[in-house]
C-alpha cells in the first residue's frame, strides 16, 4: 500500500520541487499551500507523513503542530525551515515534530528520512 | 529651595516690625469705627491675623 | 457668691491628678519608644507655656488700665516665631547635637563650655526669675481667695503670719508635686516626654476656660462686642483703651517697641521656653508648624482681653475691684460659680504650667551650672574613683525646685502687694532679655568671646538691678526711696529710674535701654578687644557653623589619652549602670566593633561620653568630669586649626566620595540604557539576519532540489527538464535581486549610499516610470492613468532614486490588482508645502492591522502568490528613499476598496543623513 504524504509548503516552487520528489519516489502526494489548509486536510483525510513548513500564511507550521498533535499522536511530521535557528528546532522538537530539516536540503537525505520515519512507522504498526 | 524660604521669612519679620511700629501703626490709631467697632483694636488684630495667614502659607508650602 | 474651700482645693487636686496621670503616661509611651508627643501640635501648645496667670489674668488688668497696650508682649512672639525656621531651628540643631540642657548651658558651651559663665547665667535667672514664680503664686492665690473669700474684700487685708497663709502652702505643694512629676527618672536627661505633654493639655484647658468666660461675658452678660466697644466708645474714660495714644508719656512709641523687642526676646531665652522650644523639640521640622500655630494660640486666648476688661469696668464701675481677678468676679457677681470655677481651673493651668516647666528648667540649671561645678572643686567628686552620682544630682534638684518656690513665695510675701502681676512679670523678663547678646551672638559671630560675655552679662545684670530690681523692692517698702528720688549719695545723675538723667521713659523700656546698651557695648567691646581660648575658637566654629556638618565629619576637639574603662566608671557614676552600658553599647555598633572592649579610647569616644554626660550634668560639669578622668593634653588655637583642617579634608573627601558615587551611579544608569538600546538593535539586527536568512534561503530551496533531481534522473523528460530550468532561472533572478536591495538597504541605512542630486521635475519622472512598466500593465490588462497637476516647480533630489520609489509602487500594485479589469491611478498635487505623490489601486485592500507593517522589512501583506517576485524590501527601501529627502510615506486602504500609497516630498528638504534603523 502506497504510502500518502501531505507536502504543506507557501512558496509554490519549493512545492513543485517536493512533489515531484515524493512522487518519483513512489508516494502518494498530497498539497496544502498554507497552515489552515493543511490542517483542514489532515482532519479530513490523515497521512502517513507531513512536510511542514515552518513559515506559512493563515497559521504557521508550528501552530498546524500544536494543533494536531495531541490528536494524531502516530502521524509521522518532519517541519521544513528556511531560518535555520536553533530555538526554532527546539521549538519544532518540544511541540512533537519527528525530524528538522533545514533549508536548502539534500534530496538524498530528505527521502532516507522520509523512509526511516514509514518504516518505523510501519514496524510499529506490525508490532 | 530652604534659602528662598529663610529669606521670604526675614522679609516678612521687616514687614512685621514696619507694620507694628510708628509710623504705619499711626495712621489708623483714630476715633473711628469699623462695623460698629473701634478701628485700632480691630486693625492690630486684623494685621495680626494676616502675619499668621502668611506665615502659615511660608511654612506649610512644599518642603524644605 | 463664693464657693466652698474643700470643693477648690479637691477640684484643684484632682486637676492636678489628671496632670500627673498624662506626665506618667507620657514617660511610659516614651520608655517604650512610642512618643505621644511627637506631633508638630504637641509641640506648639507646649510652646504656649509662654501663656501664664500674667496672661490669664493679668492682661485683662492691663487692659483695663491701658487698653491696647497689653498686646505688644503678644506681638513680639508673633515677630519671633516668623523667624523661627531660620534662628530657632538652629539652636535646636545645636542644642540636640551637643545635647545642650538649659539655656545656661547653651552660652556657656559656646563659649568654651566656661563654669563661670554658667554659673553666672544661672545666677541671673534664679534672681530674674523669682518674681515671675511669686506673680504666679500671687495670681492663685489672689484667685482662690476670691472664689472661696468673703466677698467683703477687706477682710483679705488683715495681715496673717506667714504659717498661716495658704499660698505658703500651696506654693510647697506645688513643689512636692512637680518633684514627683519632673525628677522622677531613673535615666538621666535633659528631656521629659512626660512634662511636655502635660503641658499641652494644660495649654487645652486654659484656651478653652479663657475663651469660655470671654463668650460668657461678651455674649451672656452684654449683647455681643459691638454693644460692649459701643458703651467704651462713648465714655471718655474708656475710650482711651481702645486707642495707641493714650497720653500718658511722651515716648509711647519706644515704649511700645521696646515691649515688642522684651517679648521677642524673652520667648526666646526665658528658661521655660527654651526648655519646651529647644530642649524637649523631638524633631526640628515641628517648628514649621509651630512656627504658626503658637501665634495663633496666642491670638485667640487675647481675643477676648480687652472686651472683658470692658465689662468690668462697667460692671463693677472704675476701681471698685481687682482688674486683675474680672475673668473669676464677672462670672461670679453672675451666679455663674461653676464656671468661675472652671475658669479659676484655667487659671490654676496657666500658672501651674509655668511653674511647673520654669522650676525643672531652673533646677536643672542650678544642679548643672551652679552646684555640680562647686561640687566639682572638691577632690571627692572628681578623679577617677568615687560613687554614683545619679541619686546626689536628683536630691540637688530637688532641693532647689524646693528652694525656687520659696524664693517666690518670700518676693510675693515681701513685695508682691506693691505690684500689678504684668509689672512683675515685666522686671523678669528684662532679666532675661540680657542672655539675648550672648546667645545670639554666639550662633552668629564666631568672633565673640566668653570675656565679652563676662562682661557684657556682669554690665547688663548689674544695671538691671540698679534701674528695675532695686527700685521695686524700695517701692514695696523694704528700702529707702531717697536714692530713687535722689540718686545715691545725692548723685542725681545716678538715678535709678532716670539714669544720667534720661528721663520720660517708663521704668521698664528705660531700665530696658540701659541694661541691652551696656550688655551689648560692653560684650562686643571686650569681645574685639580679647581672644579666644582654643577652647572657645572650637566651640564656636561648631556653633555658628552647625548646618554645615553632617554626621562623621564634625571636628573632635580633643586631644590626648584616655582608657575606655575610665569612661565606662565616669559615665556610670553619672547616669547609672544601665544607661552608661547602652551609651557604650551604641557607640561600639556606630563605629562597626564587635563589643565594648574592642572600642579604642579615641578622641570620638571621649568627644561621645562627653556630649551624652552634657545631657545629663550640662556641657561645663561634663567637661570638668571629662577632664579629670582622661590625661588631656592642653588644646591650643594651632591645634584647633590643624583639627578643623583635618576635619574639613574628610569632609571634602566624603564630598567627593559622595560626588563620585553619584556620578557612577549615573554612568551606571547611563550604560544601562545603552545596554537595552543596544539589545533591542541587537534584536532588532537577529530578526532582520534570520529575515534575510529565510528569504535566501528559500529560492536556494527550489534550485538545490530541482538541480539534484534532474541530477540524479538523467532520463527525466525534456519537457520536465526545460520547466524545472525556467523555474531554476527564475528563482535565480529573485536571489540576485534579493542580495541587490539588501546591500541597498543596508547601504542608505547606514549612510553610505551615494545619492546623485540635482534639480528634478516630478512629473517627469513619475512619466518615466509609468512608461517602463506600461507593458505589464497591458498584459495584466490593466489601466494605468495620470492625473493632477503637470507643471510643477523643480526639487532637489536624486532622480534615478525617485524612479525606483515609483516602479515599486507601481509593481506593488499591478501586483494586486484583479487581472483584466486592474485600474491604477497616480495623481501629482503640488502646494505650499511641496509635492504629494499618490498612486491609487483597485486591488482587494489591506486591513487596518496590516498597514502598520507594510513598510517593516521582509513584511509582505496578502496573498503568497501575489508576490512571489517581491522581496519584502520594496517599501522600507521607498520609504527611506522619501525620508532622505525629508518628505514622509503612507498608506490608506479600507479592505475591499483598494489601496492607496502616498508620499509627500517638501519643498526645501533638508537632505537626512542615514542613520541607524
Amino acid at each position: 500500500m502506497t504510502k500518502k504524504i501531505l507536502i504543506a509548503d507557501d512558496e509554490p516552487n519549493i512545492v513543485i520541487s517536493l512533489e515531484y520528489l515524493m512522487k518519483r519516489e513512489g508516494f502518494e502526494v498530497l498539497v496544502a499551500r498554507d497552515g489552515a489548509e493543511a490542517l483542514q486536510m489532515i482532519e479530513a483525510d490523515p497521512p502517513d507523513l507531513v512536510l511542514l513548513d515552518a513559515m506559512m500564511p493563515k497559521k504557521t507550521g508550528f501552530e498546524v503542530l500544536q494543533a494536531i498533535r495531541p490528536t494524531h499522536p502516530g502521524l509521522k511530521i518532519i517541519m521544513l525551515t528556511a531560518k535555520g535557528r536553533d530555538t526554532d528546532l527546539e521549538k519544532g522538537r518540544a511541540l512533537g515534530a519527528d525530524d528538522y530539516v533545514i533549508k536548502p536540503f539534500s534530496t538524498r537525505e530528505l527521502v532516507e528520512r522520509v523512509r526511516q520515519l514509514l518504516d518505523q512507522s510501519g514496524a510499529e504498526t506490525e508490532t | 529651595m530652604k534659602r528662598g524660604r529663610s529669606s521670604r521669612l526675614i522679609a516678612l519679620f521687616f514687614l512685621g516690625w514696619l507694620l507694628f511700629s510708628f509710623p504705619l501703626l499711626a495712621l489708623w490709631d483714630r476715633d473711628l469705627e469699623l462695623f460698629g467697632l473701634p478701628l485700632f483694636p480691630v486693625g492690630l488684630f486684623a494685621l495680626w491675623a494676616g502675619l499668621i495667614i502668611v506665615l502659615a502659607l511660608l511654612m506649610e508650602r512644599g518642603d524644605p | 457668691m463664693t464657693l466652698p474651700v474643700a470643693v477648690v482645693i479637691a477640684v484643684s487636686f484632682a486637676y492636678l491628678g489628671v496632670l500627673f496621670a498624662i506626665a506618667w503616661y507620657g514617660d511610659r509611651r516614651a520608655r517604650q519608644g512610642r512618643s505621644i508627643i511627637s506631633s508638630p501640635w504637641v509641640y506648639a501648645l507646649s510652646i504656649a507655656v509662654y501663656c501664664t496667670a500674667w496672661t490669664y489674668f493679668g492682661s485683662v488688668g492691663r487692659a483695663s488700665v491701658e487698653g491696647v497696650w497689653f498686646l505688644p508682649i503678644y506681638l513680639g512672639p508673633m515677630l519671633a516665631m516668623i523667624l523661627a525656621w531660620v534662628v530657632i531651628r538652629k539652636m535646636v540643631r545645636i542644642a540636640k547635637t551637643y545635647r545642650i540642657t538649659s539655656v545656661a548651658d547653651f552660652i556657656a558651651s559656646r563659649y568654651g563650655k566656661s563654669p563661670l559663665i554658667a554659673g553666672l547665667v544661672t545666677l541671673i535667672t534664679v534672681v530674674g526669675i523669682v518674681p515671675y514664680i511669686a506673680l504666679q503664686l500671687k495670681a492663685i492665690s489672689a484667685g482662690f481667695g476670691l472664689l472661696t473669700g468673703p466677698s467683703d474684700p477687706t477682710l483679705t487685708e488683715t495681715p496673717l503670719h506667714w504659717w498661716q497663709d495658704s499660698t505658703l502652702y500651696m506654693a510647697l505643694a506645688l513643689a512636692g508635686f512637680i518633684i514627683l512629676f519632673g525628677t522622677r527618672h531613673l535615666d538621666m536627661t535633659e528631656r521629659h516626654e512626660g512634662m511636655v505633654a502635660a503641658i499641652a493639655f494644660e495649654s487645652i484647658v486654659k484656651l478653652v476656660a479663657f475663651l469660655a468666660v470671654g463668650i460668657f461675658v461678651t455674649y451672656g452678660m452684654f449683647n455681643g462686642l459691638g454693644d460692649l466697644f459701643g458703651r467704651a466708645m462713648n465714655d471718655p474714660a474708656m475710650q482711651q483703651l481702645l486707642r495707641f495714644d493714650h497720653g500718658a508719656t511722651p515716648h509711647l512709641y519706644s515704649q511700645w517697641f521696646a515691649l515688642i523687642l522684651l517679648a521677642m526676646l524673652s520667648v526666646l531665652f526665658l528658661p521655660r521656653q527654651f526648655q519646651v522650644m529647644v530642649v524637649e523639640n523631638v524633631d526640628e521640622r515641628h517648628l514649621k508648624r509651630a512656627a504658626w500655630v503658637f501665634p495663633l494660640y496666642l491670638f485667640l486666648i487675647n481675643l477676648f482681653v480687652l472686651p472683658i476688661a470692658i465689662a468690668g469696668l462697667i460692671h463693677f464701675g472704675p476701681g471698685q475691684a481687682n482688674p486683675d481677678l474680672f475673668v473669676l468676679s464677672l462670672p461670679l457677681a453672675e451666679g455663674a460659680r461653676w464656671l468661675a470655677l472652671f475658669v479659676f481651673i484655667g487659671g490654676l493651668s496657666a500658672a501651674t504650667g509655668m511653674v511647673i516647666v520654669e522650676s525643672i528648667a531652673v533646677s536643672t540649671m542650678i544642679c548643672n551650672d551652679l552646684v555640680m561645678p562647686a561640687l566639682l572643686k572638691t577632690r571627692r567628686f572628681r578623679g577617677r574613683s568615687g560613687g554614683d552620682l545619679t541619686r546626689l544630682l536628683k536630691s540637688i534638684r530637688r532641693l532647689a525646685i524646693v528652694g525656687l518656690l520659696l524664693l517666690g513665695y518670700l518676693y510675693f510675701y515681701l513685695a508682691g502687694e506693691a505690684y500689678a502681676l504684668v509689672s512683675i512679670g515685666l522686671i523678669s523678663f528684662a532679666a532675661v532679655a540680657q542672655f539675648a547678646p550672648a546667645a545670639l551672638g554666639g550662633m552668629y559671630w564666631k568672633g565673640a568671646t566668653g570675656a565679652g560675655v563676662l562682661a557684657g552679662l556682669l554690665v547688663g545684670f548689674g544695671l538691671w538691678i540698679w534701674t528695675l530690681m532695686l527700685p521695686s523692692i524700695a517701692k514695696s517698702g523694704w528700702m529707702a526711696t531717697d536714692f530713687l528720688e535722689h540718686g545715691p549719695f545725692g548723685l542725681s545723675l545716678l538715678k535709678p529710674e532716670q539714669l544720667l538723667g534720661l528721663s520720660g521713659l517708663d521704668p521698664i523700656t528705660h531700665s530696658l535701654f540701659w541694661s541691652l546698651f551696656g550688655n551689648i557695648a560692653a560684650f562686643v567691646a571686650v569681645s574685639l578687644y580679647t581672644r579666644a581660648s582654643a577652647r572657645e575658637a572650637s566651640q564656636a566654629l561648631l556653633f555658628v557653623d552647625v548646618f554645615d556638618r553632617r554626621g562623621g565629619s564634625e571636628p573632635v576637639f580633643w586631644q590626648g589619652q584616655a582608657r575606655v574603662d575610665d569612661l565606662v566608671n565616669l559615665s556610670e557614676r553619672l547616669l547609672g549602670r544601665d544607661a552608661a552600658r547602652r551609651l557604650f553599647q551604641e557607640h561600639a555598633r556606630d563605629i562597626g566593633v564587635a563589643s565594648i572592649d574592642a572600642i579604642p579610647a579615641d578622641a570620638r569616644l571621649v568627644q561621645r561620653v562627653e556630649t551624652r554626660l552634657a545631657g545629663a550634668i550640662g556641657s561645663a560639669s561634663a567637661r570638668v568630669m571629662v577632664a579629670s578622668a582622661v590625661d588631656e593634653e592642653p588644646l591650643e588655637i594651632d591645634d584647633v586649626m590643624r583639627i578643623l583642617e583635618e576635619a574639613s579634608q574628610l569632609r571634602a573627601y566624603s564630598q567627593a566620595l559622595e560626588d563620585k558615587s553619584r556620578s557612577l551611579e549615573r554612568a551606571t544608569e547611563e550604560l544601562k540604557t545603552a545596554n537595552q538600546q543596544l539589545k533591542s538593535l541587537d534584536r532588532l539586527k537577529d530578526d532582520f539576519m534570520s529575515s534575510v536568512t529565510h528569504e535566501l534561503r528559500t529560492p536556494l530551496t527550489s534550485i538545490r532540489a530541482l538541480t539534484e533531481m534532474m541530477r540524479d534522473d538523467p532520463d527525466m523528460p525534456a519537457a520536465q527538464r526545460q520547466e524545472f530550468l525556467t523555474i531554476i532561472v527564475t528563482e535565480s533572478e529573485r536571489l540576485s535581486r534579493l542580495v541587490g536591495q539588501v546591500l541597498d538597504l543596508a547601504r542608505i541605512e547606514a549612510g553610505h549610499a551615494e545619492w546623485h542630486n540635482s534639480d528634478v521635475d516630478l512629473y517627469a519622472i513619475v512619466k518615466q516610470a509609468m512608461a517602463s512598466i506600461s507593458s505589464r500593465f497591458e498584459e495584466k490588462g490593466a489601466a494605468l492613468e495620470l492625473c493632477g497637476d503637470s507643471r510643477l516647480a523643480p526639487l532637489r533630489a536624486d532622480a534615478d532614486r525617485l524612479v525606483q520609489v515609483m516602479l515599486n509602487l507601481l509593481s506593488n500594485a499591478l501586483k494586486v490588482i484583479p487581472a483584466g479589469s486592474g485600474q491604477v491611478v497616480v495623481d501629482l498635487q503640488e502646494n505650499s508645502d511641496g509635492v504629494t505623490v499618490t498612486v491609487s489601486d483597485n486591488g482587494p485592500g489591506i486591513s487596518k492591522a496590516e498597514q502598520a507593517e507594510v513598510f517593516d522589512k521582509f513584511r509582505q501583506v496578502g496573498d503568497r502568490d501575489q508576490h512571489r517576485e517581491g522581496t519584502g524590501l520594496g517599501l522600507p527601501i521607498s520609504r527611506q528613499i522619501i525620508e532622505h529627502f525629508g518628505g514622509r510615506m503612507w498608506v490608506e486602504s479600507e479592505p475591499g476598496q483598494g489601496a492607496t500609497f502616498g508620499f509627500q516630498l517638501p519643498r526645501n528638504q533638508q537632505p537626512v543623513t542615514g542613520k541607524p534603523a
